[in-house]
């Protein structure tokens, strides 16, 4: 009950909690998100380039990933990865990656699928007549790209891709899964060890909550703005 | 049949859509109501049968006012038949069905009564073989017709219609029209949005003409005709019969 | 060091003496499609509720479901799943809480409620935005006739607004399946769960997890070939969807 709520045992882990757990959460979150996109935005413009076999390789990609539950995906990478590290360094043994470098590689494996489905999607919200326009003043395939329609399509596709970012950061709370403090392991960690359960996972909660929440309203203001702008 | 008096309407606070509107519809009457668009006509039809609030003056249809809280607006409703601009048709039902369905749901009549009375105004409106498709197989003057069928169906005391040809293509108003000059001149009393001036000099008793917001002139048809009193009545006129 | 491949390793006894590693496997199988089964039942029928309660004309109504939505959308599955099942029980009244970690087969009931609520918020933005999508006028086409609110709803707003959204609900589902091995951290031996006791055990994990992926892509082409038939079989005539 309410009446035994123990205050101090957040306040005494406030510097693990945010300096290890939060650290490693948002770190996560940004570079994952980074890599995701780049992945994600290579794996649409192969669907999108008009290579048929380029286009289905990578629409299987998209499939695959989108058909597996994350959390199945975590363990597949946290056992894969070091096998994939011998064969590439053509070491005796399976090569230990460490926790953080293995969540990163899946999250932005995983994440690529997702964002290159939003990355799509904003491309072809482009009209047909911007790259035709493109052509006939000579830019090539890769100019036409890059300075006409990605540029409109990013800002199409900018909350869509924050809001994703949103459900990034909540995901990584699935490296829990191995045991990894990140702010919510940080979280579980104290609350094991102090008996404080309760106390941990409701303040992990609001924090969550907190900056999810935070986080959309700005993603809402960013779409409002940017529809007055259109 | 239908007395509207002082209605104000306000958007917000600083946008009022009708100012002190009054007018009455006799039973038997056919009164046609035009205006320039933004003049507030749609919205004073659709003040009648309370599907947009008002905040001052009475509405009373057939002896029930309209504004009173206590009153059971489906059931006031349900004896009042509406026709819309973009016909509404219930895309997912079948045309009887669209016919049947507020039949059995708000007047409680048995579903084969419902089908029978369903098939003799689909007759009516020259539509018996569509019964049962859906309404997108339709064209729009079609569905426009279905549309005032399923409408009639509830045996109402009144009709309601909101530019009823507006969204229609020019070959198909006239199918419309038709039904319409029909029922007017069977004795139904009828409140009509339009700019189809021939339907107004045909069948109508009265005209109404709007201008943001007021009754800027409420009279006899061949008055209205002859010798509109208003400037802006006589501008919109030429206007729309120039062609 | 190579990776020792042991296919066979499906049919050698697994050491819970319930048959063999395939059987463990297929009990998870199972137990996923029933988490997520159920999950799917309490996230369609409260999201329905709370989707409708977004687009009702009430003020108090709006909020509820605005502050549901944001709620259950703003914080990790992972999380929400320790509230239920770790925090719950404390902060309830002694009896309650004692009742609640008796509870037989309690991480199959908290995974699928906490998976059914955490899915029925974003069922209620998928249906918000479905009815959202239909015409006003339908809306007032329904009032016209006399319908009530609840009978609009059930009769022409909720038909349409649920077949326009019938492609995102097939993604929806397909996620509360997935949801469901979130379940593992709080002991459910569903689908992942297993395949992960089954690496434990036998130490063959590129099979276990082999395994683990065919189902997940067999109950996934089931579901999208399912929900193709059903989307053709209410699929309304004539009538374009998207648009």
């Amino acid at each position: 009950m309410l009446g035994s709520f123990d205050f101090d045992v957040i306040r005494r882990s406030l510097p693990y909690l945010f300096y290890e757990g939060m650290t490693f959460t948002l770190t996560l979150t940004a570079l994952s998100a980074l890599g995701g996109l780049i992945f994600g935005t290579a794996i649409a413009l192969m669907r999108l380039s008009g290579y048929k076999i380029l286009g289905r390789i990578a629409g299987l990609y998209v499939d695959f990933m989108r058909s597996l539950p994350l959390v199945l995906v975590i363990f597949w990478f946290y056992f894969l990865v070091p096998y994939i590290g011998q064969w590439l360094t053509g070491a005796s043994r399976p090569i230990s990656v460490g926790a953080f470098a293995s969540s990163l590689i899946t999250f932005i494996m995983f994440e690529a699928a997702y964002f290159s489905e939003i990355m799509r999607a904003g491309i072809q919200s482009i009209s047909r007549g911007q790259p035709a326009a493109a052509n006939a003043l000579g830019l090539t395939y890769a100019q036409t790209m890059r300075y006409v329609v990605l540029p409109q399509a990013f800002r199409n596709m900018l909350p869509v891709l924050l809001t994703q970012t949103i459900v990034l950061f909540q995901d990584t709370s699935l490296v829990y899964v191995l045991s990894i403090p990140d702010f919510l392991g940080a979280a579980s960690k104290v609350a094991q060890r102090d008996g404080r359960l309760v106390e941990m996972y409701l303040f992990a909660a609001l924090v969550y909550f907190t900056i999810s929440c935070v986080a959309s309203v700005g993603v809402r203001r960013l779409q409002s703005r940017i529809a007055i702008i259109r | 049949m239908i007395e509207i008096s002082h209605v104000d309407k306000w958007y917000s606070t600083a946008f009022q859509v009708l100012k002190d509107c009054t007018t009455n519809v006799a039973k038997g009457e056919v009164v046609v109501v035009c205006g320039p668009s933004g003049s507030g006509k749609s919205t004073l039809i659709k003040c009648v049968n309370a599907l947009e609030p008002f905040q001052k003056g009475d509405i009373t249809v057939d002896g029930t006012k309209v504004n009173d809280p206590r009153t059971d607006l489906p059931k006031l409703r349900a004896r009042v038949g509406m026709v819309f601009q973009h016909f509404e048709l219930f895309p997912h039902l079948k045309i009887i069905d669209n016919l049947c369905l507020a039949q059995e749901k708000v007047l409680g009549r048995a579903h084969d009564k419902a089908v029978t009375k369903g098939m003799m105004l689909l007759e009516r409106v020259g539509l018996k073989e569509h019964a049962q498709k859906f309404p997108a197989q339709l064209s729009g003057g079609q569905q426009q017709r279905v549309a005032i069928a399923r409408a009639l169906a509830m045996d109402p005391i009144a009709m309601l219609f909101d530019e009823p040809t507006s969204a229609l293509d020019p070959e198909m108003i006239s199918e419309v029209l038709d039904v319409m000059v029909d029922l007017a001149r069977e004795g139904m009393t009828m409140m009509v949005v339009t700019h189809e001036m021939g339907f107004a000099r045909k069948v109508a008793n009265r005209v109404i003409f709007m201008d943001r917001g007021e009754i800027v002139e409420d009279a006899p048809k061949d008055d209205f005709f002859g010798k509109p009193r208003s400037d802006r009545a006589q501008k919109f006129l030429s206007k729309i019969l120039s062609h | 060091m190579t990776y020792n491949w042991n296919w066979g390793i499906f049919f050698q006894p697994n050491p819970m003496g319930t048959g063999t590693y395939l059987d463990l496997l297929l009990s998870g199988l199972v137990l996923t499609l029933e988490t997520a089964v159920l999950a799917w039942i309490i996230a369609l029928i409260t999201g329905s509720i709370v989707g409708v309660m977004r687009t009702l004309p009430s003020r108090g109504a709006y909020w509820f479901g605005f502050a549901y939505v944001e709620f259950f959308r703003n914080m990790p599955l992972l999380v929400q799943l320790f509230l239920w099942f770790f925090v719950l029980p404390e902060i309830l009244p002694k009896a309650a809480g004692l009742w609640l970690k008796q509870l037989p087969n309690a991480p199959f009931w908290t995974a699928s409620i906490g998976v059914g609520l955490f899915m029925s918020a974003r069922v209620a933005v998928q249906l918000q935005a479905g009815i959202g999508s239909l015409p006003r006028g339908q809306r007032q086409a329904a009032t016209a006739l006399g319908l009530t609110t609840v009978q609009g709803y059930r009769y022409v707003l909720l038909p349409m607004a649920f077949r326009i959204i019938l492609p995102p609900l097939t993604s929806e589902f397909l996620n509360t399946i997935k949801n469901t091995a979130v379940a593992i951290t709080i002991g459910l031996l569903e689908l992942t769960g297993q395949a992960r006791s089954m690496q434990e055990f036998s130490f063959q994990v590129f099979e276990a997890f082999t395994a683990a992926t065919i189902l997940y892509l067999l109950v996934n082409a089931v579901v999208v070939t399912g929900m193709r038939i059903l989307e053709r079989y209410v699929a309304i005539p004539g009538y374009i969807t998207g648009k």
